[in-house]
């Protein structure tokens, strides 16, 4: 246990009766303190020390430096699957936008079913990713999907969308905005409710319209949960996996171009058994996210309104 | 005019919103009125244009599970199934061990979602609660674990459960899930929401921690214990990454790496791979529509704290 000796010992003198209900709040936490430890601190300094070693064939890892984060730096594929990512963290952040036009057309006064649009537009997110993956190949089909159908009729002629390289990742990213709408709607939609009417008939009175009333009422006073949700979604699409594994069979010839960070993550660690690349590849990504993660909490202070 | 309808079985909820505009009703309602017909129209219009956009690739995936296989690839496709059929059902159960499927995704989910709710709510009533030594560095270790993204641990959390002999069981689907560090944050602050004077009472009619904590806090803070249920449930249920890793025997797997087997067994037989995606996703869907409420407040929990 960590020790603290000057607060320890202040809080000693202060509080003789304290060691008895510390001995219970000890009890409390044991059980996942020691979940954590076991599942997690224990694996995370194993993966560190895993990205500095070589396993063998035969078990056991030997020391290797950092090999593995060079190979890592220089590998093409890690390149191309780090701007896949990317382009799913930018196609991940246009979800916001959608989601908050929606909050703000649900949040017309009196306007009924709210409760209905909100449940169908949160369905999505409760499927099984694995489910909308193989739906959207479906929908997808380059020969029989109802997407090129539809654009039949308009005499289009539809691509092969999953397995053609030049738009296999965006017909993967249209799935994830598809399936995240409603997350995002149901936060922007708590959001939107806290903010009192009165603001927005004052500047009704005033003349505004509601185009500008979006832009100088909502859109400020919905920054703080414009700014966590674009946490959170960045957080998410740089950690992308379950639908591009289902939605690309090995097979795809598109596959080198819808790769993400982790898809590569998961083929180099249980895949092709090269485990001290793929846990130096899985630091690389946490050192991604908080670097973004940063940058976005350093930027917040030029746009978002705090009350 | 589906608004019709819609607006008869949402008037129950409707009190809310109304009771915000009843202000303005008295001297306001001719304008208003008049703002239903354009506005409004346009906005319900709106609306179910993105409301059919999110349900038609589910009632899709529905039609074409109940069509043969011929018919489900003719060009063009028929709307409705010519001959109805519950044969893509019937295959998704005989050729894939599905019902063990599904019974281990509901294990998975009980064991994940029980195991949150004992330890979180222990840990989170602590932090919460209680004064003990080094709970500082403690909390900061927990918001650490956090912070780490799941393929960091994956690789020696799989290792451990393989030297626990584990690998391809239903307990290494859920044991590390059961640990949630974001549960115990989102249990904290609700415990850290309630009045002290609730517990000096009970402690000098002399409860003890346990009883207090038992008997007293956790039945207040039941909403928030049903939001992380019912969240849990759902981040359980649709996982993918860990069950692929841990459980690689069909009879092991949970329904989602059990579709990811379909997918390969019936490549091109779309209305299995459809009638096994409908029921994967079915269960959560109902848990959504039946306890609405819980999602909604576990996802504004989770969204308005940072």
């Amino acid at each position: 246990m960590a020790v603290f000796p000057s607060t320890a010992a202040a809080q000693a003198r202060n509080k003789p009766r304290r060691p008895r209900s510390q001995r219970a709040a000890y009890l409390f936490i044991a059980p996942i303190a020691i979940g954590f430890a076991v599942f997690y601190i224990w694996p995370l300094l194993q993966t560190f020390y895993f990205s500095f070693t070589s396993f063998g064939v035969f078990g056991g890892n030997s020391w290797i430096g950092g090999e593995n984060y060079e190979r890592v730096l220089q590998d093409v594929t890690v390149g191309r699957a780090l701007l896949n990512t990317l382009l799913y963290t930018v196609m991940g952040l246009i979800t916001l936008p959608v989601s908050i036009i929606i909050a703000e057309l649900l949040n017309r006064p009196g306007l009924r079913g709210v409760a209905i649009y909100r449940a169908l537009y949160f369905l999505p997110f409760v499927t099984l990713p694995a489910a909308i993956g193989l739906l959207w190949n479906w929908l997808y089909n380059g020969d029989y999907g109802l997407i090129n159908e539809v654009l039949s009729w308009i005499g289009i002629d539809g691509r092969y969308w999953v397995s053609d390289p030049t738009t296999a990742a965006y017909a993967i990213g249209l799935v994830m905005i598809w399936s995240h709408v409603g997350y995002y709607l149901i936060i922007f939609l708590a959001g939107i409710k806290a903010i009192p009417r009165d603001y927005y008939e004052a500047a009704e009175l005033d003349g505004a319209g509601p185009v500008r009333r979006f832009v100088r009422i909502t859109l400020p006073l919905l920054s703080p949960s414009i700014f966590f949700t674009s946490v959170i979604s960045v957080i998410t699409s740089l950690q992308a996996f379950d639908l591009i594994y289902i939605m690309m069979s090995q097979r795809n010839p598109a596959l080198g171009s819808t790769q993400s960070i982790v898809t590569l993550f998961y083929k180099w660690a249980f895949e092709e058994n090269a485990q001290g690349p793929a846990a130096a590849l899985a630091f690389l990504l946490m050192l991604l996210i908080a670097a973004l993660t940063f940058l976005q909490f350093r930027l917040q202070k030029r746009w978002v309104h705090y009350a | 005019m589906p608004e019709s309808t819609t607006a008869t079985r949402a008037a129950a909820k409707l009190p809310r919103q109304a009771g915000t505009a009843q202000g303005t009703w008295g001297d306001d309602r001719a304008p208003a009125r008049r703002r239903f017909d354009t506005g409004a129209l346009l906005t319900h219009l709106l609306l179910s244009l993105g409301a059919f956009a999110m349900l038609f690739p589910f009632l899709w995936q529905l039609l074409t599970a109940l069509k043969t296989m011929p018919e489900s690839v003719r060009v063009p496709p028929t709307f409705l199934p010519e001959d109805w059929t519950w044969a893509a059902f019937e295959k998704v159960f005989t050729s894939l061990p599905f019902a063990e499927m599904l019974t281990n995704s509901a294990l998975n989910t009980l064991g994940r979602t029980l195991g949150q709710l004992v330890f979180c709510s222990l840990a989170a009533y602590a932090f919460a609660r209680m004064t003990f030594r080094g709970k500082n560095v403690l909390f900061a270790v927990f918001l650490s674990v956090l912070m780490v993204p799941s393929q960091l641990l994956i690789l020696p959390q799989h290792q451990i459960i393989q030297q626990l002999g584990l690998l391809n069981s239903v307990p290494a689907l859920f044991l590390p899930g059961m640990f949630s560090a974001f549960g115990t944050f989102l249990l904290r602050q609700f415990f850290l929401s309630l009045p002290r004077e609730l517990e000096e009472a009970a402690r000098i009619d002399g409860a003890g921690s346990f009883r207090i904590f038992w008997s007293i806090m956790l039945p207040l803070v039941r909403p928030a214990l049903a939001a992380l249920a019912v969240i849990t449930s759902m981040w359980s249920w649709n996982d993918l990454l860990w069950p692929l890793v841990v459980n690689t025997d069909p009879e092991t797997m949970p329904i989602s790496a059990g579709l990811s087997s379909l997918e390969g067994q019936y490549l091109t037989d779309y209305p299995v791979l459809m009638a096994g995606s409908l029921i994967a996703g079915l269960p959560m869907i109902l848990l959504y529509l039946f306890l609405q409420r819980h999602f909604v407040q576990g996802i504004a929990l989770s969204g308005s704290k940072g």
